[in-house]
């Protein structure tokens, strides 16, 4: 099955219709309800962005996922992204598995280089070893998840003699991880070689150059023999306003949209929307649109929609997921089930990796010969 | 012999353009000396005038629309670009420069780009070489000797002793370029995002990051 949730920047933007900007703590708890309304819309997943800088707001994420996770039952909590260049891979491994441990195991990562120069400096790194810390970091984070006593020793980091990273994962299985790209190839690659994750955040960009990044990501995993082309594990962004009535979205978003941080003051909504998969208008024009990624993309495992930035207030976000959960997000999962091929993967949890691991372990058992023990 | 592939940029905003005027002359030059080398041409220009819009949308949204794309992959895939600015308040125009810093910065290794400016006053002529010599070497493209400048009086003028006129340098230029082009192999191959297909396999980055390997 395809997991559909939403994604969140988390940043404190001035409303263009009614000047007024929400203070931190506002927005603080605007994503905690947010959250809150996704589990409660039948939505699967709730992620949240990292940043180190104003306008953003969250900085700590596994503290406000921890929080959402004692509020929620179902929701898997993830994030968009982790900085694994600047963060310390060590403390990944410990705050993750912690937060796993507290939210039964809801909870997976996207990996991230994060868009912001100064934050590299700001954590004592440096901005033109992007890809090798994004390398390196993750290198010792997948070793500490899975090794119980780990020696180490890297480039970038203080040396780990018989280090034990705690908790350790979650019945031993670590979490889940994505690693989310816009522009580089190493980062498909390195999703490929691991069998992790790769999620393209389609958002701002036209579709041809993903396709060709999750091509290559598709290719490389079959490579590296996790399996088929078809069975690597693919996240898509999407970016919607909805109303029942088209023009009425369209009126409603586009001084949002004209104003947005990110797109503001350069196309017209008209071109943007053409271009990229930015979709205002019906809920039957969001569906129509989301089901299009699959002819793009191929099947893919979880989808992810930015519903709550450019200063739009949490009355109108909480309405935008209840359409969401009631209209679009039903059909797509029909719409996506049918036709889908056996052997592709369902969107990953804790419960399917658990499951794959016993199996694994039996397998393994069966095959040593009998006596072998003596 | 493959036939080559000139992409001719032009940044003039009048219309008629000398700006225009000057690629179109630069670009017939070189044609004429290629097919005397028994090489065939191509010539596709591109009007940044057009995509004046375009342009200035890539810069707030970080990508390209259709138009703009279709021609920041021709100059990708040129053999040769012959590029042309007006002269704005003594150097080249902002819509110039950004076209090339929309413009993928490998997009021109290597590739032969002949470059040209008009302008009102003749005193201006070195903008050519301290503005769009050094930009083009920053971009690590092959730029020929003879920049040419057109200034208003050159168009009818003949031109002093030591420089020649007008005419004199494009077919200097011309010739520059067209002798570049062609002991240069076709660039069928560098079409734009290659680079996503030629991923470094990750054991050897990984490698790379041993201890005990230089930094
Ligand atoms: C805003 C502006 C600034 C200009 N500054 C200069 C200058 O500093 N030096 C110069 O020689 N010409 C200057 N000019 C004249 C232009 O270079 C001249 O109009 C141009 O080469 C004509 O090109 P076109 O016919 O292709 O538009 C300027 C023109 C404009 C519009």
């Amino acid at each position: 099955m395809v997991q559909f949730g939403i994604f969140t920047v988390g940043d404190v933007t001035t409303d263009p219709t009614t000047g007024r900007t929400p203070t931190e703590h506002e927005r603080i708890k605007a994503m905690v309800a947010i959250a809150l309304k996704a589990e409660e819309v039948g939505l699967d997943v709730f992620a949240t962005g990292e940043h180190h800088n104003p306008p953003f707001v969250p900085s700590s994420p596994t503290t406000m996922l921890g929080y959402i996770a004692a509020r929620t039952e179902r929701l898997i909590l993830s994030t968009s992204t982790t900085l694994i260049t600047t963060n310390d891979p060590v403390k990944i491994a410990e705050d993750f598995a912690m937060l796993q441990h507290l939210a039964e195991g809801r909870v997976d990562l996207m990996m991230g280089r994060g868009n912001t120069g100064p934050v590299y400096p700001w954590f004592g790194q440096d901005i033109r070893q992007g890809i090798p810390l994004a390398i390196e970091n993750y290198a010792l984070l997948h070793e500490l998840w899975r090794k119980d006593v780990v020696d180490w020793e890297g480039r970038f980091r203080t040396p780990l003699q018989g280090f034990t990273s705690t908790p350790r994962p979650l019945d031993g299985v670590p979490p889940f991880v994505w690693h989310g790209s816009i522009r580089s190839p190493e980062i498909a690659e390195q999703a490929a070689f691991y069998g992790d994750g790769f999620f393209a955040n389609n958002i701002f960009w036209p579709k041809n150059h993903f396709q060709r990044l999750i091509s290559l990501y598709r290719e490389r995993y079959a490579h590296y023999g996790h399996g088929t082309p078809e069975q690597a594990i693919v996240g898509l962004g999407g970016q919607v306003f909805m109303r029942k009535n088209s023009q009425d979205a369209v009126r409603e978003f586009r001084p949002y949209f004209d104003n947005a941080p990110v797109y503001g003051h350069g196309p017209s909504l008209e071109d943007f929307t053409s271009q990229t998969p930015l979709t205002v208008g019906s809920p039957q024009e969001v569906i129509e649109k989301t089901l299009a990624f699959r002819e793009s993309f191929g099947d893919y495992q979880r989808q992810l929609f930015l519903m709550d930035h450019a200063g739009l207030p949490l009355k109108t976000v909480l309405e935008q997921l209840d359409l969401l959960g009631e209209e679009v997000v039903p059909v797509l999962r029909k719409e996506f089930a049918a036709g889908r091929p056996a052997e592709v993967p369902d969107g990953p949890t804790h419960a399917a990796l658990l499951a794959r691991r016993d199996v694994a372990e039996l397998d393994a058992a069966a095959a040593e010969p009998a006596g072998s023990i003596a | 012999m493959n036939t080559l592939r000139l992409v001719v940029v032009s940044a003039g905003l009048s219309q008629p353009s000398s700006t225009r005027l000057l690629a179109d002359r630069l670009a017939e030059a070189t044609g004429r000396r290629l097919a005397g080398a028994g090489r065939a041409v191509d010539v596709d220009v591109v009007e940044l005038r057009d995509l004046a819009v375009d342009i200035a949308n890539n810069l707030v949204t970080g990508f390209p629309g259709p138009r703009l794309l279709a021609a920041t992959e021709a100059v990708t895939a040129a053999d040769g670009v012959i590029a042309v600015s007006p002269i704005f308040t003594a150097s080249y125009s902002g819509l110039f420069k950004s076209f090339f810093d929309v413009l993928d910065n490998t997009a021109l290794i290597g590739k032969p780009v002949l470059i040209a400016a008009t302008g009102g006053t003749a005193r201006h002529s070195l903008a050519l070489e301290h503005a769009l010599r050094p930009m083009f070497g920053y971009l690590r493209a092959i730029v020929p000797p003879t920049a040419v400048y057109a200034a208003s009086e050159d168009w009818g003028a003949v031109g002093d002793a030591g420089a020649g006129g007008l005419a004199d340098r494009i077919e200097r230029a011309a010739g520059e370029l067209a002798g570049l082009l062609t002991n240069r192999p076709s660039a069928e191959a560098t079409v734009a995002e290659a680079t996503i297909d030629e991923v470094v396999p990750f054991a050897q980055q990984l490698a790379a990051l041993r201890p005990g390997k230089p930094a």
